[in-house]
């Protein structure tokens, strides 16, 4: 298996290429979303890697994780494999959800990845529940679920929270405060100053962390996972950090400068922790190009993959519909293999 | 109302949209406008763009995000004495908001006997076409209906747009004002600078017909048009019938242009299970059976999560599908 901690010198370089493999599927991502070859939304995660890649690096391989509607840095971080995934932000059946799903909704339970989701604030109720099924089947787990500034306003988040505050649940809850929720700034949202400060409302440690720090980061999750393990209960986690591109490909970002956007990127997650690797002598200029270039190639023959990939056929969008099949939904699918589908099933 | 002696000017529905809320705005200093994103940055749809500049904060609110609390809060000035119109920014993200709206909103005046009102316009826009799967496509028209007390209101041109949202925020009850975002930007009419109400509960003939009658509304309405015209090229004379409000629904207009063609095509693309046509069509059996000369089709979307991509154009009712299901109910 992968060494994947920041503890080892093999664990950090991987995390290095995580990130980049994050920063690199993102930017093709935004390339072809804006040549027209991935549908619907897509948001990207450039600019927030340390956090996906500190989190899922604390995280044991067999934890679960609930991502939001800019889940692809948390899928790259957890171990999602990047053909499957492009597939999927193409709308292809080779993707992770059979392309039905897309970008805002790419799942894969073996991965421990309970799904992207495109209703903010609904993924934190889901790592309750399943930190409360790890609870019950006494596994050694835990289940963190990430969510936005934007989020935390959300009444299911609260109800989420307090429930796995109550019940001494194994969770985590990763605030990425990235300072905006689309075009809204934190500040016009909420009446702190600090997110993590909402932990006191359910007596649970919070902490704010620097999210441009992977190291940074991923102590916070080690700890808190300890104590989750420990029996203890949740803890809820504010990482700071920002996204480089608009909210989606395409926002026109009126609501920011580009001095703010500078200033971010003058600490970039990627950039410090190169140099930090290189000062410790675990890693060359020579490497990091190495690294760089098997990156590309890897996420080239994604987008590859993707595109050489299928759309589903129309009569695949009755698949999965419940787990056995229904005889009407069977004849439904029939009448569209033979007739194109003509009348939304009807007469 | 006269459009000869005002001023007009050449909008797309969702400029229709804005201009509607502005001069409702103009007009009454309780209509305030709240939602995600819908004050500085003028919305995802540019639907409130101008609005914050023109009327300032304390009427066009940014609000956190938080729906249930959007709808919830607006119930609460509806009550006391203001004219909330929130946005929800896809009408998939109603749901948080869900009970607020149906075990609130819709029942405030019924549970008070009247002492209470929920005078609010709930604005999102809804329907598919625009490749996003799920939440950002679908058309649920019909969770709304089946809940009493609400009033749903779905436009299918610029001015019956700036004409409804007036007559729904001046209206005494709530309405969820479904926009097809479709056709947001697809065309253009002439609309009056002036303000003015389409009055809510009245269907609209958008084509004369003898032969049958197709029942629509919202986006659906245009490739409607469309496919009657292709009809009509093998003289098949159909009706096409915008309804524009969903509840209370037109039945009289309905069951008129029935009995006199004695054939109809409902077209809608929201699922079929569940759908309003299956309403229509039951109307239709009761209060005019004996006029019926041939089963009544239904051209609708699937009964399945809305697709991504590549399968939205199988899922979108288009004017041949429309087309074919009006020649075999001429046939028939
Ligand atoms: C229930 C719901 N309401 C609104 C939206 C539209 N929306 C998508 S992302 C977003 C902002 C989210 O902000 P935040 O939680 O801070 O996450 P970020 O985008 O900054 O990562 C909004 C309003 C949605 N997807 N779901
Ligand atoms: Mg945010």
């Amino acid at each position: 298996m992968t060494d994947y901690t920041l503890e080892t010198e093999a664990g950090r370089r991987e995390s290095l290429r995580r990130m980049l493999t994050i920063r690199e599927f993102d930017t093709k991502a935004g390339q072809y979303f804006a040549d027209g070859e991935i549908p619907g939304f897509v948001h990207l995660y450039i600019g927030e890697e340390a956090v996906a890649v500190g989190t899922c690096a604390a995280l044991d391989p067999d934890d679960l994780i609930s991502s939001t509607h800019r889940g692809h840095g948390h899928c790259i971080a957890k171990g999602l494999d990047t053909e499957l995934m492009m597939a999927e932000l193409f709308g292809k059946e080779d993707g992770y959800c059979n392309g039905k799903g897309g970008s805002m909704h790419i799942a894969d339970v073996e991965s421990g990845m309970l799904g992207a989701n495109g209703i903010v604030g609904a993924g934190p109720p889901l790592a309750t529940g399943a930190a409360l099924s790890i609870d019950y089947q006494d596994r050694d787990q835990v289940a963190l679920a990430f969510l936005g500034d934007g989020a935390v306003a959300q009444g299911q988040v609260h109800e989420a929270i307090n429930l796995a505050s109550t019940w001494d649940l194994p969770a985590i809850f990763l605030v990425e405060n990235n300072r905006y929720g689309e075009a809204t700034p934190v500040e016009k949202q909420h009446n702190l100053s600090q997110l993590s400060d909402t932990a006191q409302a359910y007596d649970i440690p919070g902490l704010t962390v620097d999210g441009m720090d992977v190291t940074a980061v991923a102590e916070a999750v080690k700890e808190a996972r300890k104590r989750a393990r420990a029996g203890d209960g949740p803890t809820l986690i504010e990482a700071e950090t920002y996204r480089y591109r608009g909210h989606y490909e395409g926002d026109e970002q009126n609501y920011r400068t580009d001095e703010e956007l500078e200033q971010w990127q003058e600490r970039d997650a990627i950039d410090s922790f190169k140099r930090r690797l290189i000062d410790r002598g675990e890693l060359t200029e020579d490497d990091f190009e190495e690294m760089q270039a098997a990156i590309e190639e890897a996420i080239a023959d994604a987008i590859e993959y993707a595109q050489e990939s299928e759309f589903p056929a129309p009569e695949e969008a009755y698949d999965d519909m419940f787990s056995e099949s229904v005889p009407e939904i069977e004849a439904f699918a029939e009448r569209i293999r033979t007739d194109g589908g003509s009348n939304g099933g009807d007469a | 109302m006269s459009t000869q002696e005002s001023n007009t000017q050449n909008l797309t529905l969702v400029q229709a949209v804005r201009d509607g809320l502005k001069s409702e705005m103009e007009r009454d200093d309780d209509v305030i406008v709240l939602g995600e994103d819908v004050g500085k940055n003028g919305g995802v749809f540019r639907a409130t763009e101008g609005l914050y500049d023109a009327f300032g904060g304390d009427r066009v609110i940014d609000t956190p995000l938080a729906e249930s609390g959007i709808i919830g809060t607006s119930i609460g000035m509806a009550a006391y004495g203001l004219r909330p119109v929130p946005e929800m920014q896809f009408s998939g993200f109603m749901y948080p908001a869900f009970d607020q709206l149906v075990s609130h909103a819709a029942r405030l005046r019924t549970r008070s006997r009247g002492r209470f009102t929920c005078p609010m316009v709930v604005r999102a826009p809804y329907g598919g076409g625009i490749r996003a799967p799920e939440h950002h496509s679908e058309s649920k028209e019909a969770i709304y209906t089946h809940e009493a007390g609400l009033k749903v209101v779905v436009p299918s041109t610029p001015y019956d747009t700036k004409g409804l949202l007036a007559a729904a925020i001046r209206d005494p009850d709530p309405v969820v004002f479904l926009e097809p975002k479709l056709i947001y930007r697809a065309f253009r009419e002439d609309v009056p600078e002036e303000p003015y109400t389409v009055e809510l509960g009245e269907a609209a003939v958008r084509r004369e017909g003898e032969d049958l009658s197709v029942f629509t509304w919202g986006a659906m309405t245009r490739p409607t048009l469309e496919a009657a015209e292709s009809a009509a090229e093998d003289g098949i004379d159909a009706e096409v019938i915008d309804l524009r409000t969903l509840s209370p629904m037109d039945t009289d207009a309905i069951v008129e242009s029935f009995k006199k063609t004695g054939r109809a095509v409902v077209v809608h693309e929201a699922p079929k299970t569940g759908g309003l046509a299956g309403e229509i069509t039951a109307t239709i059996q009761t209060e005019a059976l004996y006029y019926q000369e041939a089963p009544i089709a239904r051209v609708t979307g699937f009964d399945v999560p809305y697709p991504l991509y590549a399968l939205e154009d199988y899922y979108m009712p288009e004017d041949t599908r429309i087309e074919d299901a009006i020649r075999e109910t001429y046939g028939a």
